[in-house]
C-alpha cells in the first residue's frame, strides 16, 4: 500500500508538470486553434537559459523570474516573426513551421550547450517536508508551483481587462476587432504567456529528468495526452487531464505494463481519446455543418 | 509521357547505372541510401502531398519495415531479396490498420496522433517481451548480401556495395513506376480530390473512407519497403536509430523536394542524404538547424519545393525556345 501511495503522489507531482505544459498548449489552441508542436522545445530552451543564469552566479528565484520574462519575450517574438505570416495558411504549412521551430530550437540548444546531460538545481530542500516518507520536497514544491501558476492565470483571465480582451479574441476575433481590441497583439500575448508557463514547467521537471536537449520529447507527448483528455479548448480540463495522465502513467508503469512502455500509455491515450471522445472530458463538442 | 519526358527518364537511368562505376564505394553506399529515402519519400508524398493527410510518424513504418527484414533474415534465415515484399506486405497491413482510426482524425489531430506514434516507436521496439525477436536495445546485425553467382559467371565483376546499389535501383524503379501508374490516373485524381474538397469528392462518388485508408496503407508499404532496403544497406537495426527524427527527416524531404510531386521524392532524398554530410563538418547540431531553416524558407518562399522550381524553370526555358 505504501508503495502504491508513493506511486500516486509522485504521479501527481509529474502530473502537475504535464498540466502546466498542457495548459500552455491549450492557451495557444484557444486563441489560434493550433497545437504547438514546438511547445516542449521552447520550454527546454528557456530551462537552459535558466541554467546559464544560475551558473553565472544568480540566485535561484531571481533567475527563475528572469527566465519567465525571457520566455515570454521569446514567445511573443516567435509569434510575431514566424507564425504571423502563415496565420491563414493551410494546416500542413503551419505544422511544418512548428516542426521547423522544434528542430531549430533543439539543435540551437545542442549547438550552444552541447548534448551532454546536465543537472539542474531544485529550489526546495533535500529532506522530505513534514517528515513524510511518500514524496520528496521537490515533488511537493512542483505541485505547489503548478497550483500557484494556475491561480495566477485564473486571476489574470477572470479579473483583468487584458485577460477579458484575450478571452474575447479567443471566442470571436471579428467582433473583438470591431470593439477595438488589437487581435494580433492578443495572439502574440497568448504565445508569450504560453511560453512563460512552459518555462515554469521546464524548470520544475529539469531536476527530475535532468537537462538535455531531448528532455521534452516524452513530456510533450504526455502534455498532448493531458490536453486532449481534458478537452483541448478547456484550461481547467487540461490541468485535471495533466494530473490524471501523471498518475496513470506512474501507476500503469509500476504495476501493469512496466516502465519500458510508459510512452505507449500516452500514445494509447491520445489515439483513444481522439477516437472515442474527440472533445475530451470537459471540452466543447464541435458540430460542423456540411 | 511526352517524348521529352521519356528522353529525360532514359538519361536519368543511364546516369544512375553508370554512377557506381565512377565513384568510390562509400559514395555508392550513400547513393544506395538516396534511393532508399526516395522510396520512403514517395510513400509519404502519396499520403501527405497527394491525399493531404499529415503524417509526422512515418519513421514508425520505416522501422517496422527495417525490423521485418532484419528479423526475417537473422532469426528465420530468409534471403535478403525476399524480405522486401514481406516488409511491404507487413507495412501495408499496419498502415491500413492505423489508417482506419485515422479516418476520424483530420489535419492537426492526425498530425498529433502520428507524432505520438513516431515518438513512442523506439520504446515499443525495446519492449522486453519481444526481445527474443528484436534483440532489445542491442538491435540486430545483418550480413551484407553478396552479388549473385550468375553475375560472376557472366563475367561481371561487382563488389557488394555496387550490387546492393543496383538491387536498390531496381526496387526503386519498380516502386516509382508503380507510383506513377497509381497517381497519374483515376486513383491519383481521387486522392487529390479528397485532399482539396472532400465533400465534393464524396458527392462525385469517391469512397472517401476507402481511399483514405488505402492511401495510408500504400504509403506505409512504400516506407516499409524503404525501411527493409535501408536495413539491408546499413546492415544494422536498433531501436534508437528510429527516433521521431527519422519521421521529421522524411517531412523535411517532401517539403524540400516538393509536395505532391513524384520527381520531388528524388530531390528530397538527395537533400536529406547529402546536406547533413556537408553540415556535419560545422557542428553536430548544424544539420538540424539547416533543415529547420530550409523548412521555414520553403514554406514561405517556394511551397512547391525543388520540383516546382524545376518545373517553372523548364517552362520558362521552353517558352524562350519557342519564340
Amino acid at each position: 500500500m505504501d508503495a502504491f501511495i508513493h506511486q500516486v503522489l509522485s504521479g501527481l507531482a509529474t502530473g502537475g508538470i504535464y498540466a502546466s505544459l498542457a495548459l500552455a498548449l491549450v492557451m495557444i489552441y484557444q486563441v489560434t486553434h493550433l497545437v504547438n508542436f514546438a511547445q516542449g522545445e521552447m520550454a527546454m530552451f528557456s530551462t537552459y537559459a535558466a541554467w546559464s543564469l544560475i551558473n553565472s552566479g544568480m540566485g535561484y528565484w531571481p533567475a527563475f523570474l528572469l527566465t519567465v520574462l525571457l520566455a515570454f519575450a521569446l514567445g511573443v517574438v516567435i509569434e510575431r516573426v514566424v507564425i504571423r505570416p502563415v496565420e491563414n495558411a493551410p494546416v500542413l504549412a503551419i505544422v511544418v513551421i512548428f516542426i521547423a521551430l522544434l528542430v531549430i530550437l533543439n539543435s540551437a540548444t545542442g549547438w550552444i550547450y552541447s548534448y551532454t546531460i546536465k543537472t539542474f538545481p531544485s529550489p526546495f530542500p533535500k529532506e522530505p517536508l513534514f517528515g513524510n516518507t511518500y514524496v520528496s520536497s521537490h515533488e511537493l514544491g512542483a505541485i505547489g508551483v503548478t497550483l500557484v501558476v494556475l491561480a495566477l492565470l485564473y486571476v489574470f483571465f477572470r479579473f483583468t481587462p487584458l485577460g477579458l480582451a484575450m478571452r474575447a479574441v479567443a471566442q470571436n476575433p471579428e467582433s473583438s476587432r470591431l470593439v477595438g481590441i488589437r487581435v494580433g497583439w492578443m495572439l502574440a500575448l497568448g504565445w508569450g504567456l504560453a511560453a512563460a508557463v512552459g518555462a515554469v514547467a521546464g524548470m520544475m521537471i529539469a531536476p527530475i529528468v535532468y537537462l538535455d536537449p531531448n528532455m521534452m520529447g516524452g513530456i510533450l507527448l504526455y502534455a498532448f495526452a493531458a490536453a486532449l483528455l481534458g478537452g483541448i479548448d478547456n484550461p481547467g480540463g487540461a490541468v485535471v487531464g495533466g494530473f490524471v495522465v501523471g498518475v496513470l502513467e506512474n501507476v500503469l508503469g509500476a504495476y501493469v505494463i512496466g516502465n519500458d512502455l510508459k510512452l505507449s500509455v500516452a500514445l494509447g491515450l491520445i489515439i483513444g481519446v481522439l477516437l472515442v471522445r474527440p472533445s475530451g472530458f470537459f471540452g466543447k463538442v464541435h458540430v460542423t455543418r456540411v | 509521357m511526352t517524348r521529352r519526358a521519356s528522353i529525360g527518364v532514359a538519361v536519368l537511368i543511364a546516369i544512375a547505372c553508370a554512377l557506381p562505376f565512377v565513384v568510390s564505394n562509400y559514395r555508392t553506399f550513400q547513393l544506395t541510401l538516396v534511393l532508399v529515402y526516395a522510396i520512403a519519400l514517395l510513400g509519404l508524398n502519396i499520403l501527405t502531398g497527394y491525399n493531404g493527410q499529415i503524417s509526422l510518424g512515418h519513421g514508425a513504418f520505416y522501422a517496422i519495415g527495417a525490423y521485418t527484414a532484419a528479423v526475417l533474415m537473422d532469426r528465420l534465415g530468409a534471403p535478403y531479396w525476399a524480405t522486401i515484399p514481406a516488409a511491404g506486405a507487413v507495412c501495408l497491413v499496419a498502415g491500413f490498420l492505423f489508417g482506419l482510426p485515422a479516418l476520424r482524425l483530420e489535419g492537426l489531430y492526425l498530425a498529433l496522433a502520428t507524432f505520438a506514434l513516431g515518438v513512442s516507436m523506439p520504446q515499443l521496439l525495446k519492449y522486453h517481451h519481444l526481445e527474443k525477436w528484436t534483440g532489445g536495445v542491442q538491435g540486430i546485425v545483418i550480413a551484407k548480401p553478396e552479388p549473385p553467382a550468375f553475375l560472376r559467371e557472366a563475367g561481371l565483376q561487382m563488389n557488394p556495395d555496387q550490387w546492393l546499389y543496383f538491387f536498390a535501383l531496381a526496387v526503386a524503379a519498380m516502386m516509382f513506376v508503380l507510383g506513377w501508374n497509381l497517381l497519374r490516373g483515376r486513383v491519383g485524381r481521387a486522392l487529390i480530390a479528397i485532399r482539396d474538397q472532400h465533400i465534393a469528392a464524396e458527392a462525385m462518388g469517391i469512397n472517401n473512407a476507402l481511399y483514405k485508408s488505402l492511401a495510408f496503407g500504400v504509403s506505409a508499404m512504400y516506407t516499409g519497403v524503404a525501411g527493409a532496403l535501408g536495413a539491408i544497406a546499413v546492415q544494422y537495426v536498433a531501436p534508437d536509430s528510429f527516433t521521431i527524427f527519422v519521421s521529421l527527416v522524411f517531412l523535411v524531404g517532401i517539403v524540400v523536394g516538393g509536395l505532391a510531386s513524384i520527381s520531388g521524392a528524388l530531390y528530397g532524398a538527395l537533400f536529406i542524404q547529402f546536406v547533413p554530410n556537408v553540415a556535419d563538418e560545422i557542428s553536430k547540431a548544424a544539420p538540424w538547424a539547416i533543415f529547420g531553416l530550409f523548412l521555414i524558407g520553403f514554406v514561405y518562399l517556394m511551397p512547391s519545393g525543388v520540383a516546382g522550381a524545376v518545373r517553372m524553370l523548364l517552362v520558362r526555358l521552353m517558352r524562350k525556345g519557342a519564340k
